[in-house]
């Protein structure tokens, strides 16, 4: 399943998308829930009783201002979250 | 001196929001003959249904307006359709609560998110044809992919702003002073197509109304307008996902024909037809969950 978590208003597209198949057998030791600065990350049991990670719910409503640090105007080449999943979970569409 | 206001004295305030509540029994079943009784119950934030479902079919279902709380609400709207059919609670076997509210429903065995319900419930309603549902609810506006088992397969949500949910179909409604089951009618009673009101904010575009009005448009070019512009809305939402054939349609704003028909118009593909109250999804998804769950305790 992919969860879309985020929002879209007058400035634009804020999802961070998660592949829960990769997710469910997490191969990284859930280094997500770790690797991102604000915490944002979560595991739960998700409605098909699968072990997955979502983000945490406040902070689907203000993803532009939270991931605002690991994305700065100037540029950036990798985000923690990213790069801490290795099998490829997430994805953010801005 | 502020002048004394006589509360008799006040106009009466009609409400044009308020849509039709409705108890429905399904009066061919007989619920007593039945192995397996569950019920699902979604608590809303504007409207909340308690649905019955019998050895794994709808049986009955109530419909009615969330209140300012939510157990209180699950419990009328559960009592509602039980005492259409002279059911008692400990009749019912398994009860799944979904919805706002659902971590508020008292007598709940379990708690499903609205997402996988409104699957659920759509893949009953519509069939195992169906792909892609749109849930317009009363705050938020989901957008579901999933299989032939209705189970979710990719899903998105925007619960940030009232924008393309009911909530801003009600507050267009009172604007106009137009009951808010004749807005969809209405907004096909124009000379010609109309651009949409470029608000995406549901303040801004009853600013943006009243401003047409004044301007000149007609009420029903101005509902129209926003008709327009809330199927552009989920359009844009639905497009992030991709719309695949077995397009379904959920939630209250199924029932006005002036968004759905806009918005079979920019997607190029029309919406599956139900007989079954498009309201109640989520609630006999839920249902549904808990007849499965029933069946595999029964089962162990």
């Amino acid at each position: 399943m992919i969860a879309n978590y985020g929002y879209k208003d007058g400035s634009g597209e804020y999802y961070i998308s998660i592949d829960t198949d990769k997710c469910i057998s997490c191969t990284a030791g859930r280094a997500c829930l770790t690797a991102c600065p604000k915490l944002m990350f979560e595991t739960i049991t998700d409605d098909y009783d699968d072990e997955v990670t979502w983000i945490k719910k406040p902070n689907c409503r203000t993803l532009a201002y939270d991931c605002a640090d690991c994305k700065p105007s100037g540029g950036y080449t990798s985000l923690p979250c990213m790069t801490a999943c290795t099998p490829g979970a997430i994805k953010h569409s801005w | 001196m502020n002048a004394e206001v006589k509360a008799d004295t006040l106009p009466e305030k009609k409400e044009f929001w308020r849509w039709q509540e409705n108890v429905w029994i399904d009066e061919t079943k007989d619920w007593k003959t039945a192995k397996i009784i569950t019920c699902g119950i979604d608590v809303g934030s504007v409207s909340s249904q308690a649905v019955l479902v019998v050895d794994g079919e709808l049986y009955g279902y109530n419909s009615m307006r969330t209140g300012n709380n939510s157990p209180d609400s699950a419990t009328n709207a559960l009592q509602g359709v039980m005492d259409k059919c002279g059911m008692k609670l400990e009749d019912i076997h398994f009860v799944v609560g979904t919805g706002y509210g659902r971590v508020n429903v008292p007598f709940a065995h379990k708690a499903i998110t609205e997402i996988a319900c409104h699957a659920r419930g759509a893949n009953y309603m519509g069939g195992n044809g169906v792909r892609t549902i749109l849930d317009m609810g009363g705050q938020d506006c989901k957008a579901i992919h999933c299989d032939e088992k209705g189970k979710v397969t990719n899903f998105l949500m925007n619960d940030k702003c009232a924008a393309g949910t009911g909530r801003g179909m009600e507050v267009i409604s009172d604007l106009m002073q137009i009951p808010i089951a004749e807005l969809g009618p209405r907004s096909f009673d124009i000379d010609a197509d109309v651009d949409a009101v470029s608000s995406v904010c549901v303040v801004f575009a009853k600013s943006e109304a009243l401003g047409l009005l004044k301007a000149g448009y007609t009420k029903n070019k101005v509902i129209a307008a926003y008709c327009q512009a809330m199927a552009e809305r989920v359009v844009s939402l639905l497009e992030r996902i991709g719309v695949e054939e077995g397009f379904f349609i959920t939630g209250g704003i199924a029932k006005n024909p002036g968004v759905v028909k806009r918005i079979e118009k920019l997607l190029g593909i029309k919406a599956m037809d139900t007989k079954i109250d498009s309201q109640i999804a989520g609630a006999l998804g839920a249902a549904l969950f808990g007849y499965t769950l029933q069946s595999k305790k029964a089962a162990a």
